[in-house]
């Protein structure tokens, strides 16, 4: 059973297809954008835009060091780089590259990693990119994003490439629930209300956002009302979403497809902790690496499920303040 | 885009190194004898006639560009840029103190005409291979040189860059090894011996010549061989000794690498009575 099935809701495209097909269209629009590839543009689906646009895909080889600084000497010159790669071997593998081409001259220049999370499967640890949002959060002035279904994707890839300055999109691989089939409001920074409620919060981005509205749907029945938040902008922060959130609710489960440390729950438990204190419970792949398998199967044995995330709220509940 | 003669530029190149030792000095922190080396190679570019840049308006789309790769070695880029014209010698003075934009590696927000932020090793052939291919993209004319130190090319990214230079034809991209012997902790040779780079830099396809750094005559001719090229990237490796025109006071303190050491007032002196 996939996320969101439980509320009706229907399966739609794999985020980095909602990229690929943004960027191409964006292709047309923008002469300045181009591509930077280390050999997975197939996997990323930048392809798309090197083959529409051949003399604006540049395939580096497997060299993401390279491939990174080559993004910010491009962006120099007033190019608008798109580079895009697994997000374990992009974040991770060219971390210093990202630091010092990127991130500290403030280079105009558009991370992308797909196949973020232990969903994508059978490819086992050693492709899953589940550090990457802490790395991307460590660096000053880079906005990151983490966007939970086609339509809030290609809203976010827009977004993101026509603003000005470094930025990181993370998509994953697998198909994802379509959350928004009327459309949505999409504002780079700004939290997405994507079900209204007063008993608790769970904020969520990425796949788990679908797994926070079943939550919700699961917990309507016990008579628990859960707002879901869909933080799609972890880097700017919406503050005040979240502080609201606390404010009204009084208590805030995170759900996110990353590490237990340095990922969206750190981020919203900073801003909770500095605006209004209330009890928080984490859904997240924990302090550890997964294996190999079918993308489900892992995500319901790292509990990365809708259950356990309405089991968490349960638990976050019974430590409300009454 | 100045010109100058052959007894021009080595005078140049003397006041460039009077330069670095006194921001050095007065900054009691920096990379002297790593800047000294490149002096010569530095020169030629921004004085020989090389590059066309104009200080009042560093940002044109196209000026040449020159990447420090080996950005410890800033003194030397601050005061060739010094003496073109983009900031004045009191400027360069703040070096490395709080508040001032000449940081101890380059800075590009800080500083306009300054083309990268370096001092992680290994990444300003990327950027250069980055801006040449903007060039070729906007069909501009202009030619990116990018200067790297002989223990930086122990980074590995150094030959990521150097395959795709190839695989596109860079011919507008110029890659400077400063082959001055020394890395933090010795010799580089002692170190992590790379052989020889200019076998090595032809393997991956780049049209190359070895020259001796510290002889201006042999860096503009270098040079001038180097820019006819345009169907390939073109690499000089430029033998050089680090401390260049300190050389008897280096041997004096018995150490020829004189890594990270500015110069006390006192050598400083004895240093510009050298360079005369």
């Amino acid at each position: 059973m996939y996320a969101g099935e439980i509320s009706g809701l229907k399966l739609g495209k794999a985020t980095r297809d909602a990229f690929g097909d943004t960027l191409k269209e964006l292709g047309a629009e923008l002469p300045n954008l181009v591509t930077v590839d280390g050999d997975v543009g197939n996997s990323t689906r930048t392809e798309l835009f090197a083959l529409a646009y051949p003399e604006r895909g540049f395939n580096v080889g497997i060299a993401e060091s390279n491939m990174v600084s080559v993004a910010g000497g491009l962006a120099s010159c007033g190019k608008i780089p798109v580079v895009a790669s697994f997000a374990c071997f992009l974040m991770d593998n060219a971390f210093d590259q990202i630091r010092m081409s990127v991130a500290f001259p403030q280079t105009n220049v558009k991370l992308v990693g797909t196949h973020a999370g232990i969903s994508i499967g059978e490819d086992g640890p050693s492709q899953m990119g589940i550090e990457d949002v802490a790395l991307a959060c460590s660096l000053p002035g880079l906005i990151v994003c983490v966007p939970s279904d086609a339509a809030c994707t290609k809203a976010a890839t827009r977004a993101l490439i026509t603003h000005k300055g470094p930025t990181y999109l993370r998509v994953g691989r697998g198909k994802v629930a379509d959350l928004y089939p009327g459309g949505l409001k999409f504002e780079l920074g700004k939290a997405i209300e994507t079900r209204p409620g007063s008993d608790i919060t769970v904020i969520a981005n990425g796949l788990m956002v679908a797994a926070a509205v079943d939550a919700a749907t699961i917990l309507a029945k016990e008579n628990v009302s859960v707002r879901v938040l869909d933080l799609h902008t972890i880097k700017p922060v919406d503050r005040e979403a979240i502080a609201k959130a606390a404010r009204e609710t009084g208590a805030i489960v995170v759900a996110e497809e990353h590490l237990h440390h340095g990922g969206l729950g750190s981020v919203v438990a900073q801003v909770v902790g500095e605006t209004h204190p209330v009890p928080m419970g984490f859904v997240n792949v924990g302090d550890l690496y997964a294996e190999s398998g079918d993308p489900q199967g892992l995500l319901d044995k790292y509990g990365l499920t809708s259950e356990n995330v309405a089991q968490r709220v349960r638990e976050t509940l019974a430590r409300k303040a009454r | 885009m100045p010109k100058l003669s052959l007894d021009e530029l080595k005078a140049k190149a003397l006041t460039i190194r009077k330069h670095i030792i006194r921001i050095t000095t007065e900054a009691a922190s920096g990379h002297p004898s790593s800047s000294l080396s490149a002096t010569d190679f530095v020169t030629a570019l921004y004085f020989g006639g090389f590059m066309k840049f104009d200080p009042k308006n560093p940002g044109d789309p196209d000026r040449d560009r020159f990447i420090l790769s080996k950005g410890h070695a800033c003194p030397v880029l601050y005061s060739a840029m010094c003496e073109a014209g983009y900031f004045p010698f009191e400027d360069i003075m703040t070096l490395r103190k709080l508040g001032s934009p000449y940081e101890g590696h380059p800075n590009m927000r800080r500083l306009k005409g300054i083309e990268a932020s370096t001092g992680s090793l290994g990444q300003g052939l990327s950027l250069g291979v980055g801006h040449a291919l903007a060039g070729r993209l906007d069909k501009r004319n202009y030619r990116v040189f990018v200067m790297m130190g002989d223990g930086e090319m122990g980074e590995g990214q150094v030959w990521e860059a150097a395959a795709a230079a190839c695989k596109y034809k860079l011919g507008n991209l110029t890659a400077i090894v400063d082959q001055n012997g020394y890395q933090q902790t010795g010799a580089t040779r002692d170190v992590l011996d790379m052989g020889n780079f200019q076998t090595k830099l032809e393997a991956f396809g780049w049209a190359t010549q070895t020259i001796n750094g510290n002889t201006m005559e042999d860096v503009v001719q270098a040079l001038d061989c180097a820019v006819t090229v345009t169907d390939r990237p073109t690499a000089i490796v430029s033998q050089t000794k680090k401390g260049f025109g300190i050389l008897p006071i280096l041997e004096q303190e018995g150490d020829l690498n004189y890594h990270g050491k500015p110069l006390t007032p006192a050598l400083a002196k004895k240093a510009m009575e050298l360079l005369g």
